[in-house]
């Protein structure tokens, strides 16, 4: 081999060497800078007037930027289990000063800002400014009162709200209809399980964001829970009519021909009966412990 | 045989160029010569020839497609061999924000020489190129000619062997062309071998012991500039003044007439009959010479040799 | 070896030189001084807004002037032909790259120390003790001239083989992608078979991380950053930057100058 030949052989291979070093070294310090604190630095700046000023006739490519920024923020918080969220309000306002017209910023934000964790940042009145903000530069855009319903209904338990946003958005040109039937369902039962169905399901079918598809999606398999547990608690009230004791197995419920089969949750799970004789999630199944969260949630909201 | 202070075998440059560089043009094929030991080289050649693609190959600023060289017995791929010789770029610039001292200075530093021979070096070359008094004032103020100067003084500060000069006289006026012909001159005798480039004929015949003719990228001719061109006298010719023109003289009408100064040619049989003739018309006689065909016709000939061979490449379309 | 110091003491010379730097290094002052007055308005975390629109700034010139010079170091010369004269002189190719690497790296530390000083002055006059813990600045600054020193190297393998202006774009395009390079690590809700995927990955590696040496988040609140993070950066810096000009040096010794 020509003396040519063989340094290029020995570059070439240093040069691999190299990059391997380089490639192991990376996860080294990928690993080092997780145990930092840096979870203020996803902002220098956190003025938004400051940087719409600073983004000159770019302002909408930078909150195209930051709206990148918030959804790698939000993605990245999720895979590492974090539930510290707080990064997404501030990511989110500047996206959209910078671009009043951002439609996707708002929705997504909508959601994860007023959801509770670990879903969402748990910060529903953030939410609600955000879509205001969104309604004052698109008043055309009727999904932002759906949104809007949604945080009122959803997380701040705010019925009568809640129900104006959707009469207000049932009267845009365009509108589903459906905006109507929730404004008047709202009004006249407060919350109730068939409306968070409809409301999660009509996001789940129609949003294009695979985030809030999934979200939608979990929220979904709850609400069907919980209207499982209840018809499983009223076929169980039937019983105690009938036979002036409690069920104990769902297969009683069965047996006494009030029951076809045995009723399984989203996952596959069979519903238990417990000790007093209440449905519940199966304990193998996934979904119990976000049930149960639910649950702790709803008892808190009520002795507030 | 011994060797020379270059040799230069199968020397060749393509470049590649039009759409995705799939055409190739020759800018120098072939080349097979040698500069002997101690002699003063020109290259001679219409601009484009290949004299500067020549040179950079030798000092390995450009690449060779094929063949090779050496210079002082060591291959031309031995950047070390540098130490031994001298080199002026076409054009020379240099940083324009250092002092002639300055640039010097840096560069006698690649040479290995000590701070103390360094200042002694420095200040002997710049006094040799006559920049002594210029030596503190930044380059960017430095006429063309003041520039070319230092050029030469970087490339012989380390007192090389080989001294290669692509196009030395360019943009120089009378006064500076002079000062680097007794340079070169200084260099020859000194028992330097001088390699240099030029379009001008007259600075080859000059100056050089060799010339090599190269046209269209070839070599066409290699010799001293006398055994180029057939020295055989082809007649003489009169320089004379005369204030009144009398009417019997036939050979006027021959002649070239500037004011008062005529310039005729004869063949060498018929000088001394124009001379009576001249004498009797009361002409003075400024001078007398032999008419000889100059380095210029020969290379004007060779150029339109390789201009014709190129349409006719042309035209049969290969 | 001193070949390699003449020409980087040689670079160091023009660009002290240039009066360019001085303009940008004024800039950066004047960055500190805007820095005091904007904390004047922001109470209570006037310290903060110093240290991070100090950084921004010591990093944004140096990014420039790392750039911008890096790219004219070669081309520069290659263009003005003063490279012609030198490279017939006994020096190698590669000798002269390093020695232009080093001494531009060698300018930016001059600047950036210079700029560093500036911060701890309207530091100082903010809050007028200065507490150890403001000595993890001077860790943010280090770790800013490494990432200083890789663009340089970059600027300068681009310059070896393209224009200016191209070179100018890929080198801040690199650097751009390099600041992303860890988001694609950790890129969420994409769906992709696994060997796109994978490539994605093995780019995300392989690209100059910058985000390494990021460190403002820390420092600006005054919490430290561990020596661990420290090594590794100096040492991926250094591998890189070898890896660089490893290429670039074997560009350059081929090239034909024109």
């Amino acid at each position: 081999m020509s003396r040519r030949a063989i340094n290029g052989a020995i570059l070439g291979a240093a040069l691999l060497a190299g990059l391997v070093c380089v490639w192991k070294l990376q996860e080294r310090v990928d690993a080092a800078r997780a145990t930092l604190q840096l979870d203020d630095d996803e902002l220098a700046l956190r003025s938004p007037a400051v940087m719409k000023k600073l983004s000159l006739e770019y302002a909408p490519l930078m909150g195209a930027i930051y709206w990148t920024r918030a959804v790698q923020y939000f993605g990245s918080k999720h895979q590492s289990h974090d539930q510290n969220l707080h990064q997404l309000w501030p990511l989110l306002d500047i996206a959209t000063t910078l671009d009043p017209n951002l439609v996707v910023a708002y929705r997504f934000g909508a959601m994860f800002l007023s959801d509770a964790p670990p879903r969402g940042a748990g910060e529903p009145d953030h939410a609600v400014e955000l879509l205001q903000r969104g309604l004052k530069a698109n008043p055309e855009y009727w999904r932002f009162y759906q949104d809007l319903g949604d945080v009122y209904y959803f997380d701040k338990k705010d019925y009568l709200k809640a129900s104006q946003a959707f009469e207000a958005g049932s009267r845009i040109p365009g509108t589903h209809p459906f905006m109507k039937i929730m404004a008047a369902k709202i009004a006249g039962e407060g919350e109730s399980l068939e409306t968070s169905f409809t409301l999660w399901l009509d996001i789940f079918q129609t949003s294009t964001n695979k985030d809030i598809r999934k979200n939608a999606e979990g929220h979904l398999r709850l609400v069907k829970m919980e209207m499982d547990l209840r018809a499983i608690n009223q076929i169980a009230d039937v019983y105690e009519q009938k036979t002036k004791q409690r069920a104990t197995r769902i297969a009683d419920l069965a047996e006494a021909g009030l029951l076809t089969g045995r009723p399984v949750d989203p996952d596959g799970f069979p519903y238990v009966l417990e000790e007093q004789g209440k449905a519940e999630p199966n304990p193998k199944s996934p979904l119990r412990e976000e049930w149960l969260k639910e649950k702790k949630q709803r008892s808190n909201g009520a002795t507030k | 045989m011994p060797q020379g202070a270059i040799e230069i075998e199968n020397l060749s440059k393509e470049y590649p160029y039009g759409f995705l560089h799939l055409k190739k043009k020759k800018s120098l094929e072939d080349l097979t010569m040698r500069v002997e030991d101690g002699e003063v080289f020109g290259f001679l050649g219409p601009n484009g020839a290949g004299k500067s693609t020549t040179i950079k190959l030798l000092m390995r600023l450009i690449f060779p497609t094929a063949g090779t060289a050496r210079i002082l017995g060591k291959s031309i791929d031995d950047v070390s061999m540098h130490g031994s010789i001298g080199y002026l770029p076409e054009q020379p610039y240099f940083y324009d924000y250092l002092t002639a001292y300055e640039v010097l200075d840096y560069f006698a530093r690649f040479h290995g020489l000590r701070a103390n021979d360094r200042r002694a070096r420095v200040e002997a070359m710049l006094k040799k190129v006559g920049l002594d008094t210029a030596k503190k004032i930044q380059l960017r103020k430095y006429s063309k000619g003041m520039l070319q100067r230092v050029g030469l003084a970087q490339a012989i500060l380390h007192d090389p062997q080989v001294v290669v000069l692509d196009e030395p006289m360019s943009g120089l006026d009378p006064l500076g062309r002079r000062e680097v012909r007794d340079i070169i001159l200084e260099l020859k005798r000194e028992g330097r071998t001088v390699l240099f480039s030029t379009h001008v004929l007259s600075d080859a015949e000059m100056l050089c012991d060799r010339v090599g003719v190269i046209v269209g990228g070839k070599l066409r001719g290699i010799g001293a500039p006398g055994e180029l061109v057939d020295m055989k006298a082809q007649g003489m010719e009169i320089l004379f003044e005369l204030s009144r023109a009398p009417g019997n003289l036939p050979l006027l009408a021959k002649a070239m007439r500037t004011g008062e100064r005529y310039r005729v040619q004869f063949p060498e049989t018929e000088l001394y009959a124009a001379l009576d003739a001249l004498k009797a018309a009361g002409a003075r006689i400024l001078s007398v010479t032999q008419i000889k065909p100059t380095l210029e016709e020969y290379f004007m000939d060779l150029v339109e040799a390789d201009r014709a061979q190129a349409s006719a490449v042309e035209v049969s379309g290969k | 070896m001193r070949n390699i110091q003449a020409v980087a003491a040689n670079t160091f010379r023009e660009a002290v030189r240039d009066r360019v730097l001085y303009n940008l290094v004024f800039f950066a002052l004047l960055m500190m001084g805007a820095a005091i007055l904007v904390g004047q308005i922001s109470i209570g975390i006037e310290q903060d807004v110093i240290v991070s629109l100090g950084l921004t700034a010591i990093s944004v010139v140096g990014i420039f002037i790392a750039v911008f010079l890096g790219v004219a170091l070669v081309s520069k010369e290659m263009d003005k032909r003063t490279l012609y004269a030198l490279l017939a002189k006994p020096v190698k190719r590669w000798e002269f790259l390093l020695g232009k690497f080093f001494g531009l790296v060698m300018t930016l530390t001059v600047n950036t120390a210079a700029m560093a000083a500036g911060l701890y002055i309207a530091l100082w006059t903010v809050k007028h003790p200065l507490m150890k813990s403001d000595a993890y600045i001077l860790v943010a600054v280090y770790l800013i001239l490494l990432k200083l020193a890789l663009i340089v190297a970059l600027a300068l393998l681009f310059s070896c083989f393209t224009t200016p202006f191209l070179a100018i774009l890929f080198t801040a395009g690199m650097y751009v992608a390099g600041l992303f390079a860890g988001d694609l690590r950790t890129v969420q809700g994409v769906e992709l078979d696994p060997a796109a995927l994978g490539l994605m990955r093995g780019i995300s590696y392989l690209l100059p991380n910058f985000e390494n040496f990021n460190v403002m988040g820390a420092v600006v609140h005054g919490s430290g950053v561990p020596a661990a993070i420290v090594w590794q950066d100096t040492l991926y810096a250094i591998l890189y930057v070898a890896i660089v000009l490893a290429g670039a040096a074997v560009v350059f010794s081929r090239r034909n100058l024109k």
